[in-house]
């Protein structure tokens, strides 16, 4: 069962704001969610290959070769800010 | 009491692919923010990944180089992590099947040869890049760089000193640049190094480590060790513990910082992109790529050495990369010159030439043929050593071949045994004192009899010549 | 007959005959669209000015005569296929200002062959719900019944097609989101195998479950669609090279001889008597047609679900990192710092089920739990696809019910996900898997409500199952029955 400690740590990985009481509803939806999914514990898969992609086949690759073109005005026009081509976010402190 | 230093380095190569690794734009350094960045790069929505095939083609080459395996299926997986020069919000990189296992780089460290295993090297794409200039309190995101192919190198932990770390980078770095899969260029970011650092008792297990990133120059390597080794021992020796962080070397204060953006505990939840297919790689593949690598560093050292007799040291250096091997090798194809002697000249005056005019052996000013002309010229006793490294300079400045040069500025030795015989008579005949001198027992009256004949000759005499002579006269 | 009433293969003829321009049919789709948005909220933008251009260049196309069967048919698009120019919103607030600089393969695959684009359907937020509930653009409803939910997550286009609003849509289908809302609205929807219609431009919500379908009123007019969706796209790395099938050509092949899988296990409890019945009856039909039935069996079907709420939140969870509020999309008002500008403007941007799909995706991929539960997950998805690959030793097709009921009431299911999610215990098998499902009307239920007949096929028949459900058309008028009330 996830605690709301839980529920704050995984909001804070996902980068999501829980209002207030938020967290709570989301506890107990998460935890019924969980308890439905825990029916695969009692599945025997010793051995069994994981599967990733629905299809046996392998990367195809592609020729190293420049196909794109300066597109940033029509890119930039959606965003929200954006000075001198360079995106803005609040100042970043590594 | 002694303490025992770890270190183990994660080296990030970006590969010389002229597209980048998931999309077709353009990988060329400098260009306007942004501008080479495409719809996939940015991350737009729907938009997909497609492999490559230039950037695997270099893994297998540095599999090949160093050793490795190199596997018959790999993953690509994705590290999921929030920030801005990371549009999708996940790094496609390898984790658990990267494409080159084991491996290990062979290295001098002073006299002595070092080799340090290595762990991995995974296929990845690079970040974009943040601007702190001022932009009203804002940072910009620039986002060309981001999803250009990267090759990351790990090594064992196997270095014990920051000297160690800095010949092993520097290895590593001749070598990415020799099979042509890294440009090398550190100002441009092309070389970077992570940093692994613990201390230890010896013989204890091992300690906690701090991760120093993004070293983009030998000399910040070796400084950035060197203060975290200190600031390891001192918080030990205090009483304190080492706490497990990403740091950051800032190269105005000479020391390392935790940075604050990794001071989250990391979960990266890492699982294998669906976007893209397991990685294949067929022996015919790797047997194609074998087929076109060029003679390895290592290989080339140890025939140097073997069969031209040269120090570890003087093959080390000439082995620094492909360009000045090349170069030495076509030099000793044209003359008759001893290899020790080319040697000398290689790693002497040529090198010091060409790092006083920032060029290198790809586009010497003197040619490998120009240069052997001129050793040759030395070796049949056309002219002095000493008038030889005149003659260099001059070629490099444009004034033509050796020959020219040496008619041109009248540098010939003067061989003709009947004039140096005639000048040493006038020599002679004028310092009777300096004669009854050497006659006397006294050695240093030759030399100034020697002395006497150079000038004589304006120096064009071939002084061994004037020694015998003068001798032989001497004698008589 | 009516313009709207006509299938696309009818009007395509039309067009062709010159009884109707492509400019008319445009107008008439984009008035009836008008009338009927307030009670059906199907679509999320309509831009008539584009669509009557791109019908105005259908018909000089037709006029030079190097039509296609699709020059100047009119067809809605789910709002996650990214279509150049517009506004492309993937039913979420996050995306509500996202106008799309380029077109998904998808809509350059209708671009090529003249049709034209009506309009963006409304969807589940990020295609993730049953019931078209989850939209930032409200609720879809049910032409057969306003109170009724249409089906997720592909309902705004299932209730344009149901309702005579568009001959045929675009949608897409990772747990069922085309199969679904079909059986509710009763219209034909097809969710080809996964490959063979590229991912590229069309939002994702579950990268390895993903795929774009087709919804129209009958067996040939997807496999009409079918061939101009399908095809290789070299941008996307999971699309399969393989030459596709002429799918219109093969619909004549009829059911002689088919072996028809029935898995034990679909009729077992959880499935309505008012279902079972029409679905019972529709495999006597095909029996009556010269098909035979089999008994297979799909032990692990009934860990689908949990299986399924592990994989595709965790893809998700990864597929959304990207709406950060940096280079498109949604931003929160001045953001203080870093986290903020995160954290506030997805919280803003995305729904309650967006945002517990997204939690329970971080989750189970963190440290600590990814063994147990997404590596879990992953092999008992192989153990699932082991199951249909010995049916299909046994059977040509696998028949059973699309959903476990019909339509319920708007609301009646909204507190309870978990409940929801038990829902999808038909479609989701088929997607992690990996392979071709369809869905055909075959009745009605509860309150009159439609009912539809699922048809799985192996990997890449969907020539086999477009003439499996056309033989049942021929044969059957369920298909042609249209809601009341929309003339």
């Amino acid at each position: 069962m996830l605690s709301l400690e839980q529920i704050a740590r995984i909001a804070h990985l996902a980068r999501l704001e829980l209002a207030a009481g938020e967290d709570a509803a989301m506890q107990q939806q998460l935890n019924s969610i969980l308890a439905m999914v825990d029916a695969m514990a009692a599945v025997d898969t010793e051995g069994v290959e994981p599967m990733s992609h629905p299809q046996q086949v392998t990367q195809r690759l592609r020729e190293d070769r420049v196909t794109e073109v300066d597109a940033r005005a029509i890119f930039q026009s959606i965003a929200p800010e954006v000075e001198d081509g360079l995106y803005l976010v609040p100042k970043v402190i590594e | 009491m002694t303490w025992e230093v770890v270190i183990g380095l994660e080296t990030h190569t970006q590969l010389t692919t002229a597209s980048k690794i998931f999309s077709g734009a353009s990988t060329q350094f400098g260009a306007a923010p942004n501008t080479q960045a495409s719809a996939v790069d940015l991350a737009m929505p729907g938009t997909l990944p497609v492999l490559n095939k230039g950037a695997v083609e270099r893994a297998i080459r540095f599999g090949l180089a160093v050793g490795g395996r190199i596997a018959a299926t790999s993953i690509f997986a994705r590290k999921n992590y929030f920030y801005p020069d990371l549009p999708k919000g996940y790094q496609i990189s390898q984790f658990e099947l990267p494409v080159v296992v084991g491996g290990s780089l062979a290295f001098m460290v002073g006299d002595e040869e070092r080799r340090v295993n290595l762990t991995r090297a995974h296929l990845e794409e690079d970040a974009g890049k943040l601007l702190h200039e001022e932009f009203h309190g804002k940072s910009g995101v620039d986002l060309n760089r981001a999803g250009t192919p990267l090759l990351e190198i790990v090594s064992e932990p196997e270095m014990r000193s920051a000297l160690e770390a800095v010949a092993y980078a520097k290895a590593l770095h001749s070598l990415v640049r020799w099979i042509g899969i890294c440009d090398g260029n550190m100002q441009e970011g092309s070389f970077r190094c992570d940093a692994n650092v613990s201390v230890r008792k010896p013989g204890a297990p091992l300690g906690t480590r701090c991760e120093i990133k993004n070293l983009n120059s030998f000399r910040f390597l070796e400084r950035a060790i060197e203060y975290e080794v200190r600031r390891q021992v001192e918080l030990i020796e205090d009483g304190g513990k080492v706490v497990q962080e990403t740091r950051l070397y800032d190269p105005d204060a000479g020391e390392t910082r935790a940075m604050r953006s990794k001071e989250d505990a990391q979960d990266y939840r890492y699982f294998p992109d669906p976007d893209l297919l397991p990685l294949a790689i067929t022996p015919e593949w790797i047997e194609t790529v074998k087929a076109a690598m060029p003679e390895l560093p290592e290989k080339l050292r140890h025939a140097f050495m073997e069969e031209l007799s040269l120090t570890a040291y003087d093959a080390a250096l000439l082995t620094e990369s492909r360009e000045k091997s090349g170069y030495f090798q076509a030099v000793r194809a044209s003359t008759s010159a001893a290899p020790k002697m080319v040697a000398n000249w290689i790693n002497g005056d040529v090198s010091a030439l060409l790092n006083d005019w920032g060029l290198d052996y790809s586009n010497s000013p003197v040619s490998a043929q120009a240069l052997a002309k001129l050793l040759g010229r030395i070796h049949d006793g056309t002219i002095s050593g000493k008038a030889a490294k005149e003659v260099l300079h001059a070629m490099a400045d444009g004034e033509g071949d050796a020959d020219a040069v040496i008619e041109k500025r009248g540098l010939k030795q003067m061989s003709d045994s009947g004039a140096i015989e005639s000048a040493i008579d006038q020599v002679l005949a004028a310092n009777a004192k300096q004669v009854d001198d050497y006659r006397a027992g006294k050695e240093r009256a030759f030399n100034s009899l020697v002395g006497q004949v150079m000038k004589a000759t304006k120096g064009q005499a071939n002084p061994a010549q004037v020694n015998e002579i003068l001798r032989r006269k001497l004698a008589g | 007959m009516s313009l709207h009433r006509s299938t696309l293969a009818q009007l395509s003829a039309k067009l062709a005959a010159k009884e109707v321009s492509s400019v008319e049919l445009t107008r008439h789709y984009l008035a009836r669209i008008e009338a009927w948005q307030p009670s059906l909220n199907a679509f999320i933008t309509v831009d008539a000015q584009k669509s009557l251009a791109q019908a105005k260049s259908a018909d000089e196309r037709i006029a030079k005569g190097n039509a296609a069967p699709l020059t100047g048919i009119p067809v809605a698009h789910k709002d996650l296929f990214c279509a150049k120019g517009w506004r492309t919103t993937c039913g979420s607030k996050i995306l509500s200002n996202f106008i799309a600089p380029y077109d998904a393969h998808v809509i350059e695959q209708f671009d090529r062959a003249g049709a034209v684009l009506l309009g963006k359907t409304n969807m589940d937020e990020f295609a993730m719900g049953s019931s078209n509930e989850n939209s930032a653009f409200g609720p879809v409803r049910n032409p057969w019944d306003l109170q009724a939910v249409p089906g997720g997550s592909s309902g705004g286009s299932a209730a344009a097609v149901a309702a005579m609003l568009a001959p045929a849509a675009t949608g897409t289908d990772t747990g069922g989101s085309i199969r679904q809302p079909a059986s509710f609205t009763g219209v034909s929807g097809l969710r080809p195998t996964y490959g063979r219609v590229s991912r590229y431009g069309m939002v994702a919500f579950a990268s390895s479950l993903d795929q774009g379908g087709v919804l129209a009123r009958t067996a040939q007019d997807m496999a009409l669609v079918l061939s101009v969706m399908a095809g290789f796209d070299e941008r996307d790395s999971t699309c399969m090279d393989r030459p596709t099938d002429d799918y219109a050509a093969g619909l004549g092949k009829g059911v002689k001889g088919l072996r028809i899988g029935v898995p034990r296990e679909y009729f077992a409890s959880g499935l309505s008597q008012d279902v079972a019945a029409p679905i019972q009856a529709a495999i006597e039909e095909y029996q009556r047609l010269g098909a035979t039935v089999v008994e297979v069996s799909l032990p692990n079907q009934a860990l689908s679900v949990p299986v399924y709420y592990v994989l595709a939140p965790a893809e998700a969870s990864s597929n959304l990192s990207r709406y950060d509020g940096v280079r498109y999309g949604h931003r929160a008002d001045q953001p203080g710092d870093l986290m903020q500008l995160y954290k506030r403007s997805r919280a803003e941007g995305f729904g309650p089920e967006v945002k517990r799909r997204i939690m329970i995706g971080a989750y189970v991929l963190s440290h600590g739990y990814y063994d147990a539960y997404y590596l879990k997950a992953q092999k008992i998805r192989r153990l699932i696809a082991r199951d249909f690959a010995q049916a299909f030793e046994q059977c040509d097709v696998i028949m059973g019910p699309s959903a476990p009921s019909v339509a319920y009431d708007l609301g009646s299911k909204t507190t309870d996900p978990v409940q929801m999610y038990l829902d999808d215990l038909y479609t989701i098998p088929i997607n992690l898997a990996g392979l071709p499902g369809m869905s055909i009307p075959c009745g009605f239920g509860d309150k009159a409500r439609p009912v539809g007949l699922q048809i799985v096929g192996n990997y890449f028949d969907e020539s086999r199952m477009l003439s499996v459900a056309h033989a049942f058309q021929q044969a059957t008028d369920w298909h042609t029955r249209m809601p009341g009330g929309f003339e």
